[in-house]
């Protein structure tokens, strides 16, 4: 099957029950495949109006109890925006795919990129935390999809997909396991009084209890700055309470969060760093460097937000050089130079959009640093 | 084990779908592992279109294909362009009245679309090629492969498309047939 059937099964077998969407190349074939699966597993699918809309939706239906998601290429995702921060502020748990085509504005609709991966972290104005995965395979969007919505339920954050265009419409094999062997979370339920419940008071792991509306407890849910009930208060210590809540429960859990696979460190001079698609180019070059005796390694990025900085880090005490390969012109580029602090050389293969990028260029990139 | 294998055609002839067969048979039929990307214009009907397929008995991490091994071409503008790419000892296969091989190169040819059109319908001409190609190269499984045509097309067409599929298989094990003999000697001669 395709990446983006793969996403949509990997949805379902998460729990999602609810999709709101507009239709947009190359993830029109997400949006399609739940249409026809949803309403066979009792859940709903509507194509709304606009991306705005959509994404409004699928907060809607999560603060009804649904695990919810939507998936968009560039365009759409810019006009999610907005109610990606009102996801941010109110701590709503759903699931955003973007599978990502050339831009700006309009771009290359039926070609890839991996251009949004710094629109996904700052999209959205004010500060905030949000994670992203970016999966390299059919199988890996399959399981990373379940692992999005995992991550979105315990801890109560929008939760980002990004795939591209190369995988999205890429066929391979894909194996589903039996739905005893997949792990689905849902979000902790609160307990206790209904009268004393604070609708944003964080549990152990800093997130807070999430019931839905109608379970009988008081749900207020705005984007003002609110305070732990839920309530707007416009006052310099709701903000910081607010925000040290938002920032810390993603920042306190970075070891839980943050999912990386390494390749041939250990005695690695120079090591590429890649994700999403880039990433099965990055393995080629790898292998190919490796046969010819070169000291390569490869560290690939399953989550991308929160980045892997203390793995940069530590890696830059002991390699000569890191090579990022993304479809972009150096936006993880500048967050490895930024982690490596100047301690290893850092060199961009990018491209502008529009294609892989081939193990060659990678080759060339990595002869040239030796 | 790893076979690339480039279809190209135009909008209509159902490359692609062509291309996702044969992965899926290798996939699901035989149990390796397989790849398809495909590249197409804005326009659904007549534009350049190509399916490129990955065959491996291993992971397989750079999805497009550089140079085939296997290069089918559906139309002369596919050949011409793809042409150039394909490896030296690869294996060329034609739409015999569509296509015109500019050199003397060795290949196989097949008038598929005819085929599909005495068949009844030539819609078909690709699950034909399909058929052709599995025989040629073995790069699937006959199982495999029929089986996989068999999901693959709309439901009611399943008898024809496998006719047509047959009609694809005995026409290239009569060519194969037909080049053992003049690798032997045996010109003109029928067995």
């Amino acid at each position: 099957m395709t990446g983006d059937e793969a996403c949509a099964e990997g949805a379902l077998a998460a729990g999602c029950r609810f999709f709101g969407g507009y239709p947009i190349t190359p993830a029109t074939e997400i949006a399609e495949h739940m249409s026809e699966r949803l309403p066979g597993v009792g859940g709903t699918f509507i194509q709304m109006e606009d991306e705005i809309a959509a994404m409004a939706s699928v907060l809607g239906a999560a603060w009804a109890g649904q695990k919810s998601m939507t998936a968009t290429s560039g365009p759409g995702f810019s006009l999610m925006m907005e109610n990606i921060g009102l996801a941010a502020c109110t701590e709503t748990p759903c699931v955003v795919v973007n599978v990502q085509r050339a831009g700006p504005s309009t771009g290359l609709p039926t070609m890839g990129a991996q251009a949004d991966m710094m629109q996904v972290r700052w999209g959205s104005h004010g500060d905030y935390e949000i994670i992203a995965l970016a999966p390299c395979s059919a199988q890996e969007i399959f399981y990373q999809t379940i692992t999005a919505f995992n991550l979105s339920e315990r801890y109560r954050t929008p939760v980002f997909i990004m795939t591209d265009e190369i995988i999205g419409h890429m066929s391979e094999k894909v194996v589903i396991p039996p739905a005893d062997q997949i792990r689905a979370e849902d979000r902790p339920k609160p307990q206790g009084r209904k009268d004393r419940f604070l609708l944003y008071k964080p549990g152990p792991n800093g997130v807070a209890p999430m019931p839905a509306a109608g379970d009988g407890y008081n749900v207020h849910v705005t984007g003002l700055t609110h305070d732990e009930k839920g309530y707007p208060v416009m006052s310099i210590e709701a903000q910081e309470q607010m925000m040290t809540r938002i920032k810390n429960k993603i920042l306190n859990n970075l070891d839980d969060i943050i999912i990386t696979e390494d390749h041939h460190l250990e005695d690695a001079e120079i090591v590429i760093v890649s994700y999403g698609i880039s990433a099965r180019t990055s393995m080629a070059a790898m292998q190919q460097a490796r046969a010819m005796g070169w000291k390569v390694g490869f560290l690939r990025l399953v989550t991308v937000w929160p980045f892997a900085e203390r793995q940069i880090r530590a890696l830059a005490e002991r390699v000569k050089a890191f090579v990022t390969v993304e479809i972009n012109l150096g936006q993880i580029h500048l967050e490895v130079t930024r982690a490596a602090a100047g301690k290893a050389a850092c060199h961009l293969v990018g491209h502008h959009g529009g294609a892989i990028i081939s193990p060659d260029k990678v080759l060339a990139a990595i002869e040239e640093v030796l | 084990m790893y076979k690339q294998i480039t279809i190209t055609g135009f909008g209509g002839q159902g490359v692609v779908l062509a291309g996702r067969i044969v992965g899926q048979a290798a996939a699901i039929g035989d149990s390796l592992e397989s790849t398809l990307v495909q590249s197409y214009g804005p326009e659904s009907r007549g534009g350049a279109c190509s399916a490129q397929v990955t065959i491996a008995d291993g992971p397989i991490y750079f999805p497009y294909i550089q140079n085939p091994d296997i290069l089918v071409c559906m139309s002369q503008s596919g050949y011409d362009k793809q042409y150039p790419s394909l490896k030296k000892e690869g294996v060329l296969i034609v739409e015999q009245d569509l296509v015109k091989p500019t050199d003397g190169r060795d290949h196989f040819a097949i008038p598929c679309t005819r085929f599909a059109e005495e068949l009844g319908n030539k819609m078909m001409a690709n699950i034909i090629m399909v058929g052709f190609l599995a025989a040629i190269t073995e790069a699937v499984s006959l199982d495999a492969a029929r089986a996989t045509v068999a999901e693959s097309v709309p439901k009611g067409t399943v008898e024809k498309n496998l006719k047509a599929f047959d009609r694809g298989w005995e026409f290239a094990q009569a060519t194969l047939k037909g080049r053992r003999h003049k690798a032997a000697g045996q010109i003109g001669v029928v067995a």
